[in-house]
């Protein structure tokens, strides 16, 4: 079988697993800016299928897609460093406040662009876990979709035969290129960095971050066009504005609170009628109880 | 007229737990806006299924019933939602946030082009107001949910499109009979005229599924009960609690050495690790092996004669009491409360 083209979807996400005291602000709430920016876990679970995909077929070529601003530049050097061939940073204002349809759509416009046989997703992000993108990328490109992959098994003429991990058991199924694939944290860990790819790739760049470098620099990234990392703009990817950003989402964020995290000291209670009625009702008032 | 309709999901040649939670939640939103609720089953060989649904209060039940429905597969089951949405234009849908709600609720949003929340917490009926657009909307849906790892609790609404989607999670929602003899009018959908070839190029060609267990870890809220619980029959009023308040029963190794429980519900190192939104430990002195299988639970309260016990430490409210006398008194005092 010839190789495929493979296109990851890839998402650099707040490290929101582990929020520890010197990311708290006084208040008890999150500071967001204090959470190291990572690669999305599941994402790399993906990586790892389509680099076993690679290796089993030779020719296929593996491209992360990511879509954010300028530093999620970041996870497709790293994806390269990984066993990637190269990547696309999808990046521009037009997709600021985007909700997961509105992102779809985007990302779905940057695979028409960049063509492809199969996409493979992380089965959702740890920021949102929403676990969306991929169903709703895969009907905006009207590709049938495989979710919670555990192994893609093999290809033949075509058709890949893949393992899914469900609540309370397996199921193998076949699906014909072009698809969608979402991968599940139970597949394979991703691959370490590689010594030979980490030292063609670190150069890589996107021309947002070639602007602040050298001359020498861009003429090294003009003699090797794989340190190239493409940035994809709105009208580059040819997609309309109107289904993007806080216009292009159905769903509006109403209000955010934030959770706040006290020191803990329990409340004494006795086992009166009194002290357990109002206890109940306290967990009544505050959703701990009823709905 | 737009309805609230709830996708309900089989598992098992049954009615799932979750779309049947989901059918309560329902029948409260369709009082509260004065409508009606619509269910929707897909599958094969599934006749009178329709007696697993309208108890919960569902006043329609669409029925799909065809050989190729008979596993979830996402292209023919997302088929068949979107032409029925299509038609019937509901005001709300709701579908259980499990690997199969998870699954085609994405589809059938992007298609139709409407939001979608996903494992909300809460459901509620409100009004909203776009300040910049001048735009006043009555009786939204708001899908609240946690995001950011749990850090921020958000509340989501769809002002402008239609469904507004939202997928909640086993164990979220109560699931109550609404009345045992509620009638539902039953609407046979004809897969045969809406299905096509290209809905079944996705095969499944092998399934092993395990039967369903007792799954402690699923719950949003346990009574567990210790060696302090004293007896089998004690326990009883352990599961009472859990039954009126909609939880499950999770025990101390002590406990499920002692014999009072099975060892599916023991929680801890050697058992399962649960974080529930609440953890009743009952008689439960508070061993590091046991608190290790519980203490992130989001609030935890414990009841205990002996108040320095070391539980006390993690918990958020300390009963110093007797489980057999506290216990009745939270029953009655949540009976006469929730009403």
């Amino acid at each position: 079988m010839k190789g495929l083209k493979i296109v990851v979807l890839a998402k650099q996400v707040p490290d929101t697993r582990n929020v520890g005291k010197d990311a708290m602000k006084a208040d008890g709430t999150v500071n967001r800016a204090a959470l190291p920016a990572i690669f999305n876990p599941e994402d790399l679970n993906a990586l790892e299928q389509a680099l076993s995909i690679k290796d089993r077929y030779p020719g296929t070529i593996v491209t992360i897609l990511t879509m954010g601003p300028g530093r999620a530049a970041e996870i497709i050097r790293e994806g390269m460093y990984r066993g990637a061939d190269g990547g696309y940073l999808l990046t521009d204002r037009a997709f600021a406040g985007s909700d997961t349809l509105a992102t779809s759509y985007a990302i779905s416009c940057a695979i028409k662009k960049i063509g492809c046989d199969v996409v493979i997703a992380g089965r959702q992000a740890i920021d949102g876990d929403t676990a969306q993108v991929g169903p709703q990328v895969a009907e905006k490109l009207s590709f049938p979709q495989v979710t919670y992959a555990e192994e893609v098994q093999k290809i033949e003429k075509n058709v890949i035969t893949i393992k899914r991990r469900l609540e309370r058991g397996v199921e193998v199924v076949t699906t014909p290129v072009p698809c969608v694939i979402t991968v599940n944290a139970s597949a394979p860990d991703c691959r370490p960095r590689n010594a030979k790819a980490l030292m063609k790739f670190k150069h890589a760049k996107t021309v947002t971050e070639l602007q602040g470098t050298t001359e020498d620099y861009i003429k090294l990234v003009d003699d090797r066009p794989y340190l190239r990392i493409e940035e994809l703009s709105v009208i580059d990817v040819e997609a309309d504005t109107k289904w993007l950003g806080l216009a292009g989402s159905p769903t509006k964020v109403k209000t955010i609170q934030n959770v706040v995290f006290k020191a803990k000291e329990a409340k004494r209670l006795t086992s009166s009628k009194e002290d357990i009625n109002s206890l109940m009702n306290e967990l009544l008032a505050n959703h701990t109880l009823g709905n | 007229m737009n309805n609230i309709f709830v996708f309900c999901e089989i598992d098992e040649g049954k009615v799932a737990d979750v779309s049947q939670e989901l059918l309560t939640k329902g029948r409260s939103l369709a009082n509260e806006l004065k409508c009606d609720l619509e269910a929707v089953v897909l599958g094969h060989k599934i006749k009178g299924i329709e007696k697993e649904i309208a108890p919960y209060g569902a006043d329609v039940v669409h029925i799909a019933d065809d050989k190729r429905l008979e596993f979830f597969r996402t292209l023919p089951f997302s088929s068949i939602i979107i032409d029925l949405f299509t038609k019937e234009k509901p005001q709300i849908a709701l579908f259980g946030a499990s690997s199969v709600g998870r699954d085609l609720a994405p589809r059938v949003s992007s298609a139709l082009i409407s939001g979608l929340t996903a494992d909300c917490t809460s459901l509620v009926i409100g009004d909203h107001e776009d300040k910049k657009a001048g735009k006043k909307y009555d009786e939204l849906l708001y899908q609240i949910r946690p995001a950011f790892g749990g850090n921020i609790i958000a509340t989501i609404i769809n002002p402008d499109c239609r469904p507004q989607m939202a997928t909640v999670r086993e164990g979220v929602m109560k699931k109550e009979i609404f009345k045992e003899d509620h009638k539902a009018k039953v609407k046979s959908i004809d897969a045969g005229t809406i299905l096509t070839d290209a809905d079944e190029v996705v095969k499944i060609i092998e399934r092993h599924i395990e039967p369903r267990k007792i799954d402690i870890k699923k719950s949003q809220i346990i009574v567990a009960g210790g060696y302090g619980v004293g007896s089998k029959e004690n326990f009883d009023k352990l599961f009472e609690l859990a039954e009126v308040i909609g939880g499950e029963v999770g025990a101390s190794r002590a406990a499920v050495d002692s014999g009072f429980v099975d060892h599916a519900r023991q929680v801890g190192q050697t058992g399962t690790t649960v974080r529930p939104k609440l953890y009743i430990a009952c008689g439960i002195s508070g061993q590091v092996q046991h608190t290790a299988g519980m203490e992130e639970s989001a609030m935890i309260i414990s009841i205990n004669t002996d108040e320095s016990a070391p539980i006390n430490k993690i918990a958020d409210y300390a009963i110093t009491g007797d489980v057999g006398e506290v216990i009745p008194r939270m029953i009655e005092a949540y009976r006469k409360n929730s009403k």
